[in-house]
């Protein structure tokens, strides 16, 4: 599904390297997590992968079902199946959650040669979806993130990865801001689109949401590079004896 | 040469030939003291404070400049408005082209008419909120079009308006010079909603005076149209009792030169006036100039001035907005922003906030703001595969919502979001 191979990426504004050649590979129906302290470049990941502005890849390559996505339009990555759920969803005053929806879905469908979605299969669609996210009517109507708190933001999000059913889901610390409950509700939308043909990339500070979403694979990443990856065994040892033991012992 | 030379030169030049309009006593006497008003102000230049961002010279020249006819196949705004049209052709009323001038809850009637009777109750409005709003600033171009504005409608609202009242400005003539000039009085407990759509002309100067009685309400949609080479001046003068409710909002797309001038005096207390908003400016040659002056001389009322532009390309933004709050106007609750979006580096808004309080239990606030699309979230839409000049387009839009909100009717202000999506679709 996803491969990065040797991954380098510097800052476009100063010279500060951020990745030092990344490696990793997920196949369809995985889900991978990443843990690492701040700084160790996991959101830059998150960000380059999807197409920001601001950073410059100066060695590698990524590409998704072995389409080089470094070239890309964010748009053109989005189409093709990349999804990216913000570690802060943005706030858009004056356009309503329904019309953004419609707007990125239909983008979407004639990006890829498809027919635009009618009026009333997306309102069914976005309904039922919405209802398992308990993410009402009024939240619907409102304008994008606007008023939201916290744990809408991110239910927002996970409704947005639903309606697009992408390929490779990204969740950039989809953990931070969330109390016990909404984490739940969160990690149940994701673990109801995991299936055969769907990729997820996690990365979190903490263990905890990988209590609810289970991951196959665990990568820890220091210092731009992926230092060690093993088993869900790797989170726990994470959250017994914090980060410090596994970079000595890779370093 | 001294300031005041040059502007009883620019004045005479600009009056060399013009004769005043003849109708009854009062109609004469009206128009003859707001011609000694010009004279006695004399025509603005660029050298007047408020005229420092706005080169009024083709708006005081003897001669209108050519307008070239802007052709779209768009369907007329509003057209599925239940309205009573009335419909000027370069300035000229139509009455084959516009429908009987006549509602339930309203009196209309074309202002030559209202001029040439002896009595009428125009009389204690035409030119008069004119006058009121000529101190402490004078507005020179608003005596010019009292003196001379021969065309226009009068209308009383007596009751909730059945319908609205649309004022359709067609352009057809390249040189056309319209003066038009329109009251409405809103007796008490009255409604009407005034829409006014189109260029007009080639130059155009518009004056609009409003007498909203205790507890009336007016309510003002203005679209002007798109031709590019059209130059405006328009006014309107509101004079607003106690617990009315006056709202204004304005659209304004292209042309070379539009200045708006909003003058508004709450008298009674637990009065609203609103005045809004928007205009979208492609290019260098685009100018657009909204001077606002509302004046709290009442008790607990409420303004607000919502003013967002987009410009690019070169284009120039202007606004002038003041808040005066007279002595005992307490509990004054006073809310001005003017905003603008700039797509480009060579556009530019200049904008003049000002705020003068004698009274000292009042809440005025004001902001006004220069910025550029925002990148986070530009990346955020492109990144769910909106492409990036559609997700510029609803950024836009998102920008604008304010302003847009300040129109009372949601399908009014459906019709006109529409057609800044087209607008916004065009200018890629």
């Amino acid at each position: 599904m996803l491969e990065i191979k040797g991954l380098e990426v510097k800052l476009e504004e100063e010279d500060k390297q951020i990745l030092k050649g990344v490696d990793l590979k997920i196949e369809p129906g995985m889900v991978h997590a990443i843990m690492g302290p701040n700084g160790s470049g996991k959101s830059t990941l998150s960000y380059v992968l999807s197409g920001r502005d601001g950073y410059e890849v100066t060695g590698g390559s990524a590409t998704l079902e072995g389409n080089d996505l470094l070239d890309m339009e964010p748009e053109e990555r989005a189409a093709l199946g990349l999804f990216l759920a913000f570690q802060y969803p943005v706030e858009i005053p004056g356009v309503g959650n329904m019309t953004f929806l419609r707007t990125a879905v239909n983008a979407q469908r004639k990006a890829r040669g498809e027919e635009e979605l009618s009026a009333a299969d997306f309102l069914k669609e976005v309904r039922a979806k919405a209802k398992s996210l308990k993410i009402d009517a009024d939240m619907l109507k409102r304008p994008v993130n606007v008023g939201f708190s916290g744990g809408e933001k991110k239910r927002n999000e996970i409704l947005q990865m639903a309606m697009l059913e992408p390929k490779m889901c990204i969740l950039d610390e989809t953990d931070s801001g969330l109390d016990v409950d909404a984490m739940k509700l969160v990690s149940e939308g994701v673990n109801a689109l995991r299936s055969e043909g769907r990729s997820f990339l996690v990365i979190t500070h903490y263990q905890r949401l990988l209590d609810h979403i289970k991951p196959d694979i665990v990568h820890i990443m220091a210092d731009g590079r992926i230092v060690k990856s093993g088993g869900p065994e790797l989170a726990l040892e994470v959250e017994n004896n914090g980060y410090a033991d596994i970079l000595a012992e890779v370093a | 040469m001294a300031l005041a030379k040059l502007k009883s030169d620019t004045t005479e030049a600009r009056l060399a030939g013009v004769t005043l309009p003849t109708g009854a006593a009062w109609a004469n006497a009206a128009r003859a003291d707001a011609m000694a008003r010009v004279r006695e102000m004399g025509l603005p230049t660029k050298r007047d404070e408020y005229w420092k961002y706005t080169d009024p010279t083709t708006l005081t020249d003897a001669a209108a400049g050519k307008a070239a006819l802007f052709h779209n196949d768009e369907a007329a705004l509003f057209d599925a408005v239940d309205r009573v049209r009335v419909v000027f052709v370069d300035g000229v009323f139509d009455a084959e082209a516009s429908d009987d001038l006549a509602a339930e809850g309203l009196e209309i009637e074309r202002l030559a008419d209202a001029m040439a009777a002896d009595i009428h109750w125009a009389k204690d409005i035409y030119g008069v909120l004119e006058a009121r709003g000529q101190k402490p600033v004078p507005r020179t171009l608003a005596a010019l079009n009292t003196a001379m504005a021969t065309d226009g409608v009068v209308i009383r609202a007596t009751a909730k308006a059945a319908k609205p009242v649309n004022l359709i400005y067609l352009h057809r003539d390249e040189t056309s010079d319209a003066v038009l000039h329109n009251l409405v009085k809103v007796e008490a407990g009255a409604e009407v909603t005034l829409l006014e759509t189109g260029p007009a002309a080639a130059r155009f100067s518009k004056l609009l005076e409003v007498d909203v009685a205790d507890g009336g309400t007016f309510h003002h949609v203005r679209a002007q149209g798109r031709d590019h080479e059209r130059r405006a001046v328009t006014h309107c003068f509101a004079r607003i009792a106690a617990e009315s409710t006056f709202k204004s909002f304005t659209l304004t797309f292209n042309g070379v030169l539009t200045r708006n001038e909003c003058v508004l005096e709450i008298i009674g207390d637990d009065a609203t006036a609103h005045v809004a908003g928007i205009c979208v400016g492609d290019g260098k040659d685009f100018h657009h100039d909204d001077t606002v002056f509302i004046t709290h001389d009442a008790v607990n009322c409420e303004s607000r001035q919502v003013f967002k532009k987009v410009l690019r390309n070169g284009a120039t933004g202007v606004f002038q907005g003041k808040i005066l709050v007279k002595e005992g106007a307490q509990k004054t609750d006073g809310y001005q922003i003017s905003q603008s979006l700039l797509l480009d580096d060579d556009s530019q808004f200049l904008a003049k906030p000002e705020l003068e309080i004698y009274a000292d239990d009042v809440a005025c606030s004001h902001g006004s703001t220069s910025g550029a699309i925002d990148e986070t979230a530009l990346f955020y839409l492109r990144s769910r595969g909106v492409s990036h000049d559609d997700a510029r387009n609803l950024l836009t839009l998102s920008f604008l919502a304010e302003a847009l909100e300040e129109i009372a009717d949601e399908s009014l202000a459906e019709d006109l979001r529409d057609r800044l999506e087209g607008w916004l679709a065009r200018h890629r």
